[in-house]
């Protein structure tokens, strides 16, 4: 290992790169992040917690976490089926839905939210059979819903459609031959080693969702207690300069973002662990 | 196990056997042709509705009143200028990003120390931030009221509601692609060639020009496009420190917003086909080249 180490700093350029790199780290990234913090600590704890159970803010923050933890679990569900489509079958078409998970990645988030609120409207290519059964979806909580479930279609996906590629088939092969039903095999075998990517994938849509605002916003409705997410309200609240109402509620949204990192850094060391026993 | 072993004997004196009893293994890799069909169906109508249609309806609204209302909403001076700031603002984050990552890469990929972990955590932050809050962070810094606000305004320096600051939000957003590209690619080859290039008798900089660069083309060319697809797409962050001032600080998502707010349907939904065609454009690129990745290691997927 310290031979490895001696002969990697023969190449040169390790302090300069280094230097660069957390200088501009440090004043693009977390000076600004540590600004958002010293800010909020000028609050005292009564004005912390006033801001923070004022109906409204606590409305937002409801809203923005449930309905960002629901669309993550319909997520998880259908990108486990989409990723088994991809993976395991082969069918017209297979290579270009493949590139298309990727679309929510790539289209701006306002031109999502714009084509998703036309979409659901009621008079709508979707809108107006869903009116027709009485259900309606945009400007109401459930149009939150189909914005935050667009949002997160690639993080499933993309998590465990590698891990399900590399998947060792003698295992499978194994547990069938042994006289394990088809289900059987699913949930005991396969499941269990696409657990963490799932959980990851999970996680990375939760955060996603929780922090999205352009492609939530115009399908909203945002009406204040029902269907105003959290971010909307730091804009609200910066555009009537209460900054500290504004600072409260994104240092609360920016501890969960750390704490999903933090689960997501333990999920990744926990499949590489598992990895290594086998 | 005697068993066994008689089995497979028998099986190797006859080829169809084997390959039947390949047959029964891939069988029991699969499900019942109803499930496999329903699976597929389920995978393609969800695709569809949410990704798709939303796609299609931005250019059958764009194109709603025919070509000329198109161009002509295109043609406007405030989306000219709103095109020409998203451009300047790409360029300038893109190439900071760009920069950094280059280095970034470098030191972290080429050398050993410890935290490298938690570095690269660091980097990849700004993905889990909301952009809402990226946007902030700089008005608490910059703004009337922010730490620099003071001295900002004795200088007469205009960092938010202008150029400098949608710049400082779209950099922050994109700080992690291409230095999160370049990373794993630069690991995966190693140090020798760059070594051997040094023991010759190479520059530092001549060895990254000459030995580096060409074996990195790719990856780097994959993390620019991600970067500013999302560089010209950004809105929630560049919305916060605009200041939407028409016709100047306004780049295309923010016009997509005004115009959609004002019922200008047909102008906002050109606008928006520009930046779906950057989209689609971007990910036929973005397959390409991940082919081309790829294609060293493994050509069967």
């Amino acid at each position: 290992m310290s031979a490895i180490a001696a002969r990697r700093r023969t190449l040169p350029g390790f302090g300069l790169t280094m230097g660069l790199t957390l200088t501009w780290l440090s004043v693009i990234i977390l000076i600004p992040l540590a600004g958002l913090f010293l800010k909020s600590l000028e609050l005292s704890l009564e004005q912390f917690w006033a801001i923070l159970s004022s109906r409204r803010t606590l409305n937002a923050l409801r809203i923005s976490f449930g309905l960002a933890f629901g669309a993550a679990c319909v997520n998880l569900v259908m990108g486990s089926i989409i990723v088994w489509a991809l993976v395991r079958y082969r069918f017209p078409g297979r290579r270009i839905f493949d590139a298309i998970v990727d679309v929510p990645f790539a289209l701006p988030t306002a031109v999502a939210g714009v084509a998703l609120t036309a979409l659901f409207a009621e008079k709508g290519w979707l809108g107006a059979p869903l009116a027709a059964l009485g259900i309606k979806v945009a400007f109401t909580p459930l149009g939150i819903f189909v914005a935050m479930i667009f949002i997160g279609i690639p993080f499933v996906v993309r998590t465990v459609q590698p891990v399900l590629q590399d998947l060792d088939p003698e295992i499978e092969e194994a547990a069938g031959s042994l006289g394990a039903s088809r289900w059987q095999t699913m949930i005991r075998v396969i499941l269990p080693s696409l657990a963490p990517a799932l959980l990851t994938g999970l996680a990375l849509a939760f955060a996603r969702a929780v922090g999205e605002y352009g492609s939530v916003i115009f399908i909203a409705g945002n009406l204040p207690n029902v269907s105003e997410i959290a971010p909307l309200l730091i804009v609200i609240r910066l555009s009537e300069f209460r900054y500290a109402d504004a600072t409260a509620i994104a240092a609360v949204m920016l501890v969960v973002s750390f704490i999903v990192i933090f689960a997501v850094n333990r999920l990744q060391r926990w499949a590489q662990h598992r990895d290594a026993e086998r | 196990m005697a068993m066994q072993i008689s089995d497979s004997a028998m099986l190797a004196t006859s080829g169809a056997k084997a390959r039947a009893r390949a047959a029964a293994l891939e069988n029991i890799r699969t499900e019942p042709a109803a499930v496999r069909i329903a699976i597929i169906t389920l995978a393609v109508s969800f695709l569809t509705i949410f990704v798709v249609l939303p796609l299609v309806l931005v250019f059958a609204q764009a194109f709603s009143k025919g070509f000329m209302a198109y161009v002509t909403a295109l043609a406007e001076p405030e989306a000219l200028a709103a095109i020409k700031l998203t451009l300047l603002v790409a360029a300038i984050s893109v190439t900071l990003n760009l920069v950094f990552g280059l280095v970034a890469a470098w030191a972290v990929a080429k050398f050993e120390f410890s935290g490298k972990t938690f570095l690269i955590t660091l980097i990849d932050l700004p993905f889990s931030v909301s952009p809402v809050i990226s946007g902030l962070v700089f008005v608490l810094l910059f703004g009337a009221q922010g730490y620099f606000g003071g001295w900002l305004r004795d200088h007469d320096i205009q960092i938010l509601f202008a150029v400098p600051g949608i710049a400082l939000a779209t950099t922050f957003v994109t700080f992690p692609f291409v230095a999160r590209a370049l990373i794993p690619l630069m690991q995966e080859q190693g140090t020798q060639e760059e070594e051997a290039a040094i023991s010759l008798g190479a520059s530092g900089l001549r060895t990254f020009f000459r030995v580096t660069l060409p074996n990195i083309k790719w990856g780097l060319l994959y993390g620019v496009l991600l970067c500013n697809a999302r560089a010209m797409g950004e809105f929630g962050a560049v919305s916060v420190v605009s200041g939407h001032i028409r016709g100047e600080t306004n780049t295309m998502p923010l016009l997509v917003e005004i115009l959609y707010d004002e019922y200008q349907f047909v102008a906002a939904f050109a606008i928006a086909s520009l930046l779906a065609m950057l989209a689609l454009i971007t990910l036929v690129a973005k397959t390409i080249l991940e082919r081309r990745l790829d294609g060293g290691e493994d050509r069967d997927h």
